[in-house]
């Protein structure tokens, strides 16, 4: 019943075993949310830092909830108004506020690899990536995975399509990297400019520029934003290109006539990747999305709290 | 191994703390049943077929309380989670809290954390199947048990549910 690593950097580095574990005891810190009182006082020996290098509005709220709701005393820094802006490094940030006796990182930053990194210089602290750069956002993956069974019963066996900006979606490919080690069967779909190559063949999943196609082929479809802040090119015309190209659009629903689970990490840009008809239509799931990250976050935060590998 | 309770004895138990129970309470509407996950369960569902079979009363509060994330030893050691299932307010109520074997009394004293999370009950009793004398860490005594033992630190105890006995070993 643990896990088996101290830190969680990536989807890449768990075991299908440790994403089970995850979400097993995710289903009962989901329960314990609808209780009278929403919290347990399981981690009040445990300081955590949340460190956001990056804006966020979900996931550092949800870091937070999730950290309170475990008891747990939380800190919070946000880098634009902190010393990182007088020139500090990551390292001495993370080493001063860990001299103040803090017990697990929270990060998220805009370069890939940065919590991997800190796990490096920091063996005995656990570190949770909340994001780093294109490479992976281990917890929404997980909340994702955790809402698809909640809705469908299973992963195993379900066609999941990933729309949009693969390129520079973390989100993507922690969400390739799960979906690949608990059965699911996974396609992306969008520009070719915003598709890295050998996708197929790093990754076994499948790529199909039509939309319309992909979306007749899937289960569940998970729509993602166009990271503009990302992209230092142009990759595609126009944002109403986009939308009229690999927008998802009501009539298009309507057309396939499918009972297409529909998700979004958020925030939406509506009108581009999604309109508002299927954002806030009956099979858009997106705001248990965020219900179920506050659950996954604080079952994430209790294995590594109490994991003795180290 | 050794058998502390056989089947025919095992039965005999249950029965009389059912009675003991019931026979305490004046009425049954303002009490409600909590088992302990995991192993308190089964013990709790029993003792509980026996009350409704007495009083004929078939409309029995009973909920099942999981105490993992009120345990005080979480960083050293993770147990897996298990349901909970309250459905009913217990505030104002008469909690009778159920588990299989009452041994250092932390389970109870999370219990009395986690139940207080539900609201604040009227008072509390605990109701146990073995009561392991004098290796209490914690001042807690049970209100009914089947059954006082003697045991050293290292002996285990364990009820089978599906043979139906209860048995020390090492």
């Amino acid at each position: 019943m643990q896990l088996s690593t101290p830190h969680l950097l990536g989807i890449k580095d768990l075991s299908s075993t440790d994403i089970q574990t995850i979400l097993d005891t995710a289903i009962h810190f989901k329960e314990i949310l609808q209780r009278p009182v929403k919290k347990v006082p399981t981690l009040r020996d445990v300081s955590i830092v949340n460190l956001f290098y990056e804006n966020s509005t979900r996931t550092r709220i949800s870091f937070e909830l999730a950290e309170k709701r475990l008891g747990a005393d939380t800190i919070n820094f946000a880098a634009s108004s902190s010393s990182a802006k007088k020139g500090e490094t990551l390292l001495d940030t993370v080493n001063n506020i860990l001299s103040m006796k803090v017990d697990m990182v929270v990060m998220r930053h805009a370069a890939s690899g940065a919590a991997h990194f800190l796990s490096k210089h920091l063996p005995n602290t656990a570190i949770v990536n909340a994001g780093d750069g294109i490479n992976e956002h281990p917890t929404q993956a997980l909340l994702d995975a955790f809402s698809i069974i909640e809705n469908r019963g299973t992963l195993e066996g379900k066609k999941v399509l990933l729309i949009g900006d693969i390129m520079h979606s973390r989100v993507a490919l922690s969400n390739m990297y799960l979906l690949k080690k608990m059965g699911a069967e996974v396609m992306v779909s969008g520009p070719p400019t915003l598709l890295p190559k050998y996708l197929s063949a790093a990754l076994d999943v499948q790529v199909e520029y039509n939309l319309e196609k992909a979306l007749k082929w899937c289960d569940v479809a998970n729509v993602l934003r166009i990271q503009l802040e990302r992209q230092s090119e142009v990759l595609f015309s126009s944002l109403r290109e986009y939308n009229l190209s690999y927008g998802i659009k009501q009539a298009l629903l309507d057309k396939i006539d499918k009972d297409i689970l529909i998700m979004h990490p958020g925030p939406i840009n509506r009108g581009v990747e999604m309109d508002s008809e299927v954002a806030d239509g009956n099979n858009s799931i997106i705001l248990q999305q965020v219900e179920n990250g506050v659950a996954v976050r604080m079952a994430v935060l209790f294995l590594l709290a109490g994991n003795k590998i180290n | 191994m050794k058998i502390i309770l056989n089947k025919e004895k095992l039965n005999l138990t249950i029965q009389r703390l059912a009675h003991q129970v019931v026979e305490d309470l004046s009425t049954l509407d303002d009490v409600v049943f909590i088992g302990l996950q995991p192993r308190g369960v089964f013990f709790a569902e029993r003792m509980i077929a026996c009350v409704k079979e007495i009083t004929g009363n078939s409309n029995i509060q009973y909920g099942i309380l999981d105490i993992t994330f009120y345990r005080d030893d979480v960083r050293n050691e993770l147990h897996a989670a298990q349901p909970t299932q309250i459905d009913f307010p217990i505030t104002g109520k008469k909690v009778i809290l159920i588990d299989d074997v009452l041994f250092t009394g932390r389970t109870i004293r999370a219990a009395f954390d986690a139940l207080q999370d539900f609201g604040r009950p009227s008072s509390i009793e605990l109701a146990v199947l073995v009561n392991r004398q004098f290796q209490r860490e914690i001042p807690i005594q049970p209100t009914y048990f089947g059954m006082a033992v003697n045991t050293q630190s290292s002996q285990k105890i364990k009820a089978d549910w599906d043979k139906e006995e209860v048995y020390v070993y090492e």
